[in-house]
C-alpha cells in the first residue's frame, strides 16, 4: 500500500524556496479567484434590479454607495485586477515563447529561462506599482 | 565507525554531529501513522546526504528506506525533500545546508512506499505515453541507411532538453501538480519537447493526444519552480512554454508536422579505420 503525499493547495504558498516567478504565480491564482468571487456577487447585487427600482435603490445606493468597508473592498478589487492583468500580460507573451530566450547548452551553474525571464517580471512590478500609486490617489482623494 | 570517530587513524575528520530527521512510514503497516525519527550523524566536510542516510542504514538503524544507486546525481534514484525541497540526496552535501538539523521527506507530490521511498509511476506513464523516441512517418529508423545532417543549432535545440534522468524532483516542485494530481506535469511535457525539437522527428501529431488536452500543458501557469529544482539543467518550464508556443503557431498557421533533417547516405559500406586507433581487446564471453 502507498500513502498519498500530495502537497494540495498548500504547495501554492510553499513558496519561501524559490524565485519571484513562484511567488507571482500564486498571487495571480489569489487575484483570479478574488475576482471571480466578486463577479459572483457583482452579478447577485446588480441582479436585485429585476425586482425594481425600489429594491435597486435601498440595495445599491443607500446600502453600498458610500460604504466605507465597501470603498476599501472596491480599492482591493482594482488591485486585484491590476496585478492580474499586468501579470497576465506577462504570462501571455511568456507562455508563447517569449521573452524567455533561446535553448543553452547546460554547463553548471545552469541558467534558466527564468533568470532570462526576470528583467520583463520586474518592469511588471513597477507598471503595477506606478499604477497603484495612482489608485490609491483616486480612491483615497489625495489628487 | 562510530561517533569517537575523531581519532588519529581516522581518515575523515568529523566536523560536527548533526540531527537527521527522518519521515518514518511502512505500507506494510499503513494505519501507523508517519513518524519523524531523529539519528545522530557525525558529519565530515564533503559528505553528502546520501552518504548520512547510508551511515545511518550501517550503525543507527537497518530499517530505514531510501532509494539510490549511482551516487553521483546521473541515475536520478535519490531524490527526496531536504529541509522542505526536493533536492538530489547524492549532490548535496550536508554542511552546504548550513543547519544543525536536516529534515528529510519523501519526494511531494508521489504516493509514499516506504519511509523516503516514493512511487514515481505517475511520471513514468505520463512520459511513456509521450512517446520518448525518434518517430519517422514512412521508413522505420532501423532501415533508413544512412545518417541525419544536423547543425549545431539544430543540435543545441533540443539537447538541454535530453539531458532528464527521470529524477522526478520537478514534478514534486510544480504547485500545479500538487493541486491537480491529473496535470501530466514539467517531466513529460519536457520531454515532448525534447523530441519535437529535433529535427529528425516527425511526431508531432502523435504527442499531441497527450500533451494538448485539459491534463496538458496549457494547465502549466508559469511558476518555474520545476525549473529551479532540476539537478540538470534541463529547464523544463521553458520547454513547456516553448511547446505552448509551437502548438499555437502550429494551429494558426496549419503548418505541416514534418522532419526537416537532411539525410546523409553511408557512402562506403566499410569506412577505413585509422591508423592510430588501437582495435578492441577480444571478446570475453560467446
Ligand atoms: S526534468 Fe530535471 S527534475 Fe525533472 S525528471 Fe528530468 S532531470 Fe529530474
Ligand atoms: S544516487 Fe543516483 S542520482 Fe543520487
Amino acid at each position: 500500500m502507498a500513502k498519498k503525499n500530495d502537497l494540495g493547495i498548500r504547495g501554492w504558498f510553499y513558496a519561501g524556496r524559490y524565485g519571484p516567478q513562484r511567488y507571482a504565480y500564486t498571487i495571480q491564482r489569489i487575484t483570479g479567484l478574488s475576482i471571480i468571487v466578486y463577479l459572483l456577487i457583482h452579478v447577485f447585487v446588480t441582479g436585485s434590479k429585476i425586482f425594481g427600482g425600489e429594491t435597486w435603490n435601498r440595495v445599491v445606493i443607500d446600502g453600498l454607495v458610500g460604504n466605507p468597508v465597501l470603498h476599501i473592498g472596491e480599492f482591493l478589487l482594482f488591485m486585484a485586477v491590476l496585478i492580474h492583468g499586468v501579470n497576465g500580460f506577462r504570462l501571455m507573451l511568456v507562455e508563447l515563447g517569449f521573452f524567455l530566450g533561446k535553448p543553452i547548452r547546460n554547463i553548471y551553474p545552469y541558467e534558466t529561462c527564468l533568470d532570462r525571464n526576470r528583467g520583463f517580471l520586474y518592469i511588471c512590478g513597477v507598471v503595477i506599482a506606478a499604477l497603484a500609486a495612482v489608485g490609491v490617489g483616486d480612491f483615497f482623494k489625495f489628487i | 565507525m562510530g561517533n569517537n570517530n575523531n581519532d588519529n587513524n581516522s581518515a575523515v575528520k568529523i566536523v560536527k554531529n548533526i540531527a537527521f530527521r527522518i519521515y518514518r512510514w511502512d505500507g506494510a503497516n499503513p494505519d501507523d501513522a508517519p513518524q519523524m525519527k531523529v539519528y545522530e550523524v557525525p558529519v565530515y566536510k564533503g559528505m553528502t546526504v546520501l552518504e548520512g542516510l547510508i551511515y545511518i542504514k550501517h550503525y543507527l538503524d537497518q530499517s530505514i528506506s531510501y532509494r539510490a544507486s549511482c551516487r553521483m546525481g546521473v541515475c536520478g534514484s535519490c531524490g527526496m525533500m531536504i529541509n522542505g525541497k526536493p533536492l538530489l540526496a547524492c549532490q548535496q552535501q550536508i554542511l552546504k545546508l548550513e543547519t544543525d538539523t536536516v529534515e528529510l521527506r519523501p519526494l511531494a507530490n508521489y504516493p509514499v512506499v516506504k519511509d523516503l521511498v516514493p512511487d514515481l509511476t505517475r511520471m513514468i506513464v505520463t512520459h511513456q505515453a509521450i512517446k520518448p523516441f525518434i518517430i519517422r512517418r514512412e521508413t522505420p529508423p532501423e532501415e533508413i541507411g544512412g545518417e541525419f545532417h544536423q547543425s549545431v543549432e539544430e543540435l543545441v535545440n533540443y539537447l538541454q532538453f535530453s539531458y532528464c534522468i527521470k529524477c522526478g524532483m520537478c514534478m514534486s516542485a510544480c504547485p500545479t501538480v500538487g493541486s491537480l494530481p491529473e496535470f501530466h506535469g514539467p517531466q513529460p511535457l519536457g520531454q515532448a519537447l525534447r523530441y519535437i525539437n529535433d529535427t529528425r522527428d516527425e511526431g508531432f501529431e502523435d504527442r499531441l493526444a497527450v500533451m494538448d488536452t485539459a491534463e496538458g500543458i496549457f494547465r502549466c501557469h508559469f511558476a518555474g519552480a520545476c525549473s529551479e529544482a532540476c539537478p540538470k539543467g534541463i529547464d523544463p518550464a521553458f520547454a513547456i512554454q516553448l511547446l505552448k508556443g509551437e502548438i499555437v503557431r502550429r494551429g494558426i498557421f496549419r503548418k505541416k508536422a514534418g522532419a526537416s533533417a537532411a539525410l546523409m547516405p553511408l557512402t562506403q559500406e566499410n569506412p577505413p579505420r585509422r591508423e592510430n586507433i588501437p582495435t578492441p581487446p577480444p571478446r570475453t564471453v560467446e
